[in-house]
């Protein structure tokens, strides 16, 4: 990661031994040349690749019904340890289901859950960092006091709370984690904000009779993407450890949906004589976060000029 | 400075307020009280009683007050589902709680400080490298996993410490590690990137000039600037700790203030609720501000300005 770095110059422009000359390179066409050369980046786009396509393709790449209860064949181990069977690769759960169709459905939830609860405080965060960033005053104090209760309270009790009250569902899930995962973009759009508000070319579009709205839209958003870009893809992460820890808890996605936490804890009951059950979705867990990590980690490296090494 | 400290101090009561009412608010109308101490399967003459013996028919705002009231005097109510004072059920948990908290933060620390300065010191060396390898896969394991996968390593195949429970000091070393170590990915990196601005500045190339050296250099020297984000992401650290033990405890089977929380939810057991949420606020905004006022002490700027 440091090495693909070092190679590249402070300016943003490829070391020209890569590629011939750099001259008249975009910056969008920098940042992809310096993506090419991330390890980081690479690896983990291409492990979330492979797992969205299971997501995608679930019911045509899973082996059997996920919710399909075959109790002969409970508790069956995979294939590897003595006893398994072919036709179940990751063995069978205590209900006989198959281990490694729930896996790959479990993909799905994981990934509708981070992607749609990041989604909601993306637009919670940046609307209240542009509305604070920009009009400033009062409503900039007010959005303030606002983060500080947010921080104050142990969000995984709130959460738990929200849930318990309003009803366990997947949309519920993704709307609570959402609504108390925001401060980070809105902290990064207040300051982006506060510093672009000063600069010519916001100057020129107000003296051109732009409003505040369609300036914060056209002239702050494009600036600030990268960074929101980055936020988004962790706040995916940090929202698919959340559901996972909710439903081991009982309080996320109800059974039998096949949620890798919630298998944890299914599989918890048995976890000393078929440790494979808590193993498997616990390992599927941290390296689909780990994935979406290194991605995140990597547009970072590539598009955010002053934070790179 | 006394101004400063006044102001952070009634901004804390501010917030906790504000977060107390708001948790009231939930409960208040999303769930029935009346019907939560009668039981599930009690006669509507019996529900509608114990409304209105207990002043449930008052209008929410009266009640909050009410209880607030008597929560300032040290009162917390009584809890509708264990029938006790929620004064006494914090009491009896506080106390795991508390020392799971410290000891996961010595776990934190003893981790994080020494791997992130050994980072800093050799930027791309291979200590550097694991270091971050480390806060990379640390981020991305789930706490409750972590935990579990140690129960079984430690029940089976190493039956050296007590998995389950709160009884004596050996059982707090697995749950105090798997607390501790979600913060060491936060901990360690702001540990580098500090201590690395800090020794590329001027005072300490001066420092170098005159002799100083190794341990002394980095310790005296430099940690002490680098110590002012670290001190405030301690704080931070800690109060999520005291008030995010939830899951540590319940995977331990622990029963500290965090278990205690989840019990409460799942009973819509409402003013023992109310009052750990309120306790838990003001816990962290307290850790808080003192965070800021020990780097006021560590950094004359912030003092004097």
């Amino acid at each position: 990661m440091m090495t693909t770095n070092q190679a590249i110059s402070e300016s943003g422009q490829v070391d020209s031994e890569q590629e011939g000359t750099n001259l008249g390179l975009s910056p969008t066409m920098a940042a992809l040349k310096r993506a090419r050369s991330h390890y980081g980046l690479k690896i983990g786009l291409g492990i979330l690749l492979v797992m969205a396509i299971f997501a995608l393709f679930a019911p045509w790449l899973a082996p059997h019904d996920p919710y399909l209860q075959n109790l002969p064949m409970r508790m069956l181990p995979p294939v590897w340890v003595e006893g398994g069977q072919w036709e179940y690769l990751l063995g069978t759960d205590h209900l006989g289901r198959d281990y490694l169709s729930r896996l790959i459905y479990g993909a799905r939830i994981s990934m509708t859950i981070g992607i749609g609860a990041a989604s909601i405080g993306m637009v919670i965060g940046v609307t209240l960092g542009l509305i604070a960033g920009y009009f400033g005053g009062w409503l900039d104090q007010a959005v303030n006091f606002l983060v500080t209760c947010q921080l104050a309270v142990p969000s995984l009790l709130l959460i738990m709370a929200l849930v318990f009250v309003i009803g366990q569902s997947i949309t519920v899930v993704i709307f609570v984690i959402g609504a108390t995962h925001w401060v980070f973009y809105l902290v990064v759009t207040r300051s982006a904000t506060l510093r672009l508000r000063e600069l010519d070319f916001v100057a020129a579009a107000q003296a051109m009779g732009c409003s505040k709205f369609q300036i914060a839209v056209k002239e702050v958003l494009p600036n600030i993407a990268n960074q929101i870009m980055v936020i988004f893809t962790l706040e995916v992460a940090v929202a698919i450890l959340n559901e996972a820890t909710l439903s081991f808890l009982g309080l996320g996605i109800p059974s039998p949906i096949p949620s890798w936490g919630l298998m944890i804890a299914e599989g918890k009951q048995a976890m000393f004589f078929q440790p494979w059950l808590v193993i498997l979705p616990g390992i599927s867990l941290f390296v689909l976060v780990i994935a979406i990590n290194l991605l995140g980690d990597g547009v970072r490296d590539v598009t955010v000029t002053n934070r790179r090494n | 400075m006394s101004i400063y400290i006044l102001k952070r101090g009634l901004m804390a009561i501010l917030v906790a307020l504000t977060v107390s009412f708001g948790t009231f608010a939930l409960f208040h109308y999303a769930t029935d009280p009346a019907q939560t101490i009668a039981g599930e399967d009690a006669p509507q003459e019996m529900v509608d009683d114990i409304r209105e013996q207990y002043g449930f028919d008052r209008p929410a705002a009266v009640q909050y007050f009410d209880w607030l009231g008597s929560a300032l005097q040290g009162d917390f109510g009584e809890s509708y589902f264990w029938k006790q004072p929620v004064v006494d059920l914090i009491q009896e948990h506080a106390k795991v709680t508390v020392l799971l908290a410290l000891a996961a933060l010595a776990v934190t620390i003893l981790i994080a400080l020494p791997l992130g300065i050994s980072a800093a010191l050799k930027p791309n060396s291979w200590i550097d490298r694991f270091a971050l390898s480390t806060a990379v896969s640390a981020q991305a394991i789930p706490n409750f996993w972590l935990g579990l996968m140690l129960i079984i390593l430690f029940a089976v195949t190493f039956p050296i410490f007590p998995v389950s429970g709160d009884a004596t000091w050996q059982h707090f070393v697995l749950p105090s590690l798997v607390l501790g170590a979600s913060s060491v990915p936060a901990v360690m990196r702001l540990t580098r990137t500090g201590l690395l601005d800090v020794l590329s500045s001027d005072y300490i190339r001066t420092a170098k000039a005159k002799g100083f050296t190794g341990y002394r250099l980095i310790l005296q020297q430099a940690m002490r600037n680098a110590l002012l984000p670290i001190v405030s992401v301690l704080a931070v650290q800690l109060g999520h700790k005291l008030g995010g033990s939830v899951v540590t405890e319940s995977v331990f089977s622990m029963n500290g203030l965090g278990r205690l929380a989840v019990e409460s939810i799942f009973n819509s057991d409402i003013p023992t609720v109310q009052s750990l949420i309120l306790i838990f606020v003001l816990t962290f905004v307290l850790l808080t501000l003192a965070a800021d006022l020990i780097n006021a002490w560590l950094d004359p700027r912030i003092r004097m300005g």
